[in-house]
């Protein structure tokens, strides 16, 4: 019997598949630090640049005038939550709503409309939905308000939303579906109570991009939030937000405001990261065992 | 008590294909009937016809008569869901609900129904899983542990108290063992033979030894007919028809 490890050229195979397979690896693991060096490239250089200007003052203060150095962001910090707040109120139900529809009645001509105006409208410049909301409340209004840029930053949301609801409903197997019904259990309450529930972790990692997405969104805030230098806590008045404060301090010759601008795109940031963590701890705790 | 099933002239479409042809069948309460025949020849359709879960496949639909007990099932102002409460079925894969835990899994059907008393909830869910011969390994995590982490045999036996737990008259059985070992089969069919006592049970199965285990009655489907029915033993031993002994001697299918 020949051994076959002692055939001719097996062992310069192997070292040609220890080659590729390292090689592969190798590539892999490059790739990777390629896509996160970006991330971690601007966070730093936020911190550098912004951490020398948080202090208690900026996160408790209203913006000095200008000219006078200290002041602070706190009422943009607050007034971009709020904006969020309503933006979420709007995007998220009408997102889930309509990815709801698109998975479990939509296989269909008026389906296939949607899912294109959804496309199109998650390829619409931001600024050209800040117009709309601008014509659709702030002039029916005649005034900026908190609440218009929540309107616009709530429509761009929806189709990201909506998508993904769509696309993590369609992953559910029919099977599970089949299960449902065979209990007698309606069709609506298996669709909220089965399918959805079964995709909620991807439907929430869609909610997140979402938001994180709109969180720093300047342009729809230009002529719908509009911005304020001092506190405000109505939905119907205009209301600072930390994008358009820091749009605002950077493009102004002050020096002052310069840092101001570093240390609000810092804050913004990191609240962003921390909210949608805090989303992740939130929904992962109380899982089962064995949930793939 | 499990109810009587009479079938008259059912007709099963996929689209504008006809796939089940005018069956007729009796069948017994509180005993295990068995469908058999090759692939492709009805018999998944006409456990689904039973209970209006055919119609949920897009462009299926079935005309005729199949009376469960007192109820219509195809009468004029029969609602499918509340047939579907009443026939349970178990599918051919095991199909637990994944984000679920065991617990969660049995309850879904009396939860998603309305049922909101706690303690009646825990003793239909112990009950239904002593039932399905599940209790004693799952007893000790009912609420930690996801239906999706239980073994494919113990994941079948879940599907099988699921479907127990909402006190259902008949219970359809597609093909149940088919995905399983031959000591997970062994359990199910053990599990069956206990069932009937308090449930008539139709299963579908291609496993023609299975059907001689299990099953008081057989029907032999071919090509969305009925070709014979009667006592298992007879089907196997003396069978009236041709094509029946033909499948039944293993010459095709």
């Amino acid at each position: 019997m020949p051994d076959p490890s002692a055939q001719t050229g097996s062992t310069s195979v192997s070292l040609w598949r220890r080659v590729t397979n390292q090689g592969a690896t190798i590539f892999a693991v490059v790739t990777a630090i390629v896509v996160i060096l970006p991330l971690l490239a601007i966070f730093a250089y936020l911190v550098f640049k912004g951490i020398g200007s948080v202090n208690i003052a900026f996160l408790t203060q209203t913006p000095k005038p200008p000219g006078e150095t200290g002041g602070g962001m706190a009422n943009a910090i607050v007034g971009t939550g709020l904006i969020l707040l309503v933006a979420s109120a709007i995007g998220l139900p009408l997102g889930i709503g309509a990815g709801i529809y698109l998975a479990e009645y939509g296989r269909n001509r008026f389906g296939d409309v949607i899912r294109f105006t959804a496309d199109v409208l998650n390829g619409v410049p931001s600024i050209v939905i800040g117009i709309a909301a601008y014509s659709l409340v702030v002039v029916p209004q005649k005034h900026f308000s908190a609440f218009s840029g929540g309107v616009a930053l709530g429509i761009m949301m929806i189709p990201t939303v909506a998508r993904a609801t769509e696309e993590m409903l369609l992953m559910v197997p029919n099977v599970v579906r089949e299960a449902a019904y065979g209990l007698g259990i309606p069709k609506w309450r298996t669709t909220l109570s089965i399918s959805l529930r079964t995709a909620s972790a991807g439907v929430i990692t869609g909610c997140m991009l979402a938001f994180a997405r709109v969180a720093g969104e300047t342009a729809p805030l230009l002529f719908t939030a509009f911005g304020n230098q001092f506190w405000n806590l109505k939905l119907n008045q205009p209301t600072a937000a930390l994008s358009l404060q820091v749009f605002t301090y950077a493009i102004s010759p002050y020096d002052d405001w310069h840092k101001q601008a570093w240390a609000g795109a810092l804050i913004l940031i990191v609240l962003i990261v921390g909210a949608v963590a805090a989303v992740r701890i939130s929904t992962s705790r109380g899982k089962l065992k064995g949930v793939g | 008590m499990g109810v009587g099933i009479e079938v008259r002239g059912l007709n099963a479409w996929y689209g504008k294909n006809l796939s089940l042809k005018s069956i007729d069948m009796t069948v017994q309460a509180n005993h295990v009937t068995a469908v058999i025949g090759p692939s492709g020849c009805g018999k998944s359709t006409f456990v689904r016809c039973l209970n209006r879960m055919h119609e949920t496949i897009p462009e299926a639909h079935a005309e005729g008569l199949v009376k469960v007990g007192e109820m219509d099932v195809y009468g004029s102002g029969s609602d499918p869901v509340e047939v579907r409460r009443r026939i349970g079925m178990v599918f051919q894969k095991p199909n637990p609900f994944p984000t679920m835990s065991v617990y969660g899994n049995v309850a879904a059907g009396l939860k998603l129904n309305g049922l909101r008393n706690r303690k009646q909830m825990d003793e239909l869910v112990e009950r239904s899983l002593k039932l399905a011969a599940l209790w004693d390994e799952v007893k000790d995590d009912l609420h930690k542990k996801s239906g999706a982490s239980l073994s494919g045999g113990q994941q079948q036996r879940l599907c099988i108290a699921r479907s127990l737990a909402v006190e259902p008259e008949v219970l359809l059985m597609d093909e149940p063992a088919s995905a399983l070992d031959p000591i997970s089969t062994s359990k199910i069919e053990e599990l069956i033979f206990q069932l009937k006592q308090h449930y008539t049970v139709v299963i579908v199965t291609h496993n023609m030894q299975q059907a001689a285990r299990v099953a008081e009655f057989t029907g032999f489907f071919l090509m969305g007919s009925l070709i014979e029915y009667d006592k298992t033993e007879k089907i196997f031993t003396a069978p009236a028809d041709k094509r029946t002994e033909d499948y039944i001697t293993g010459r095709f299918g």
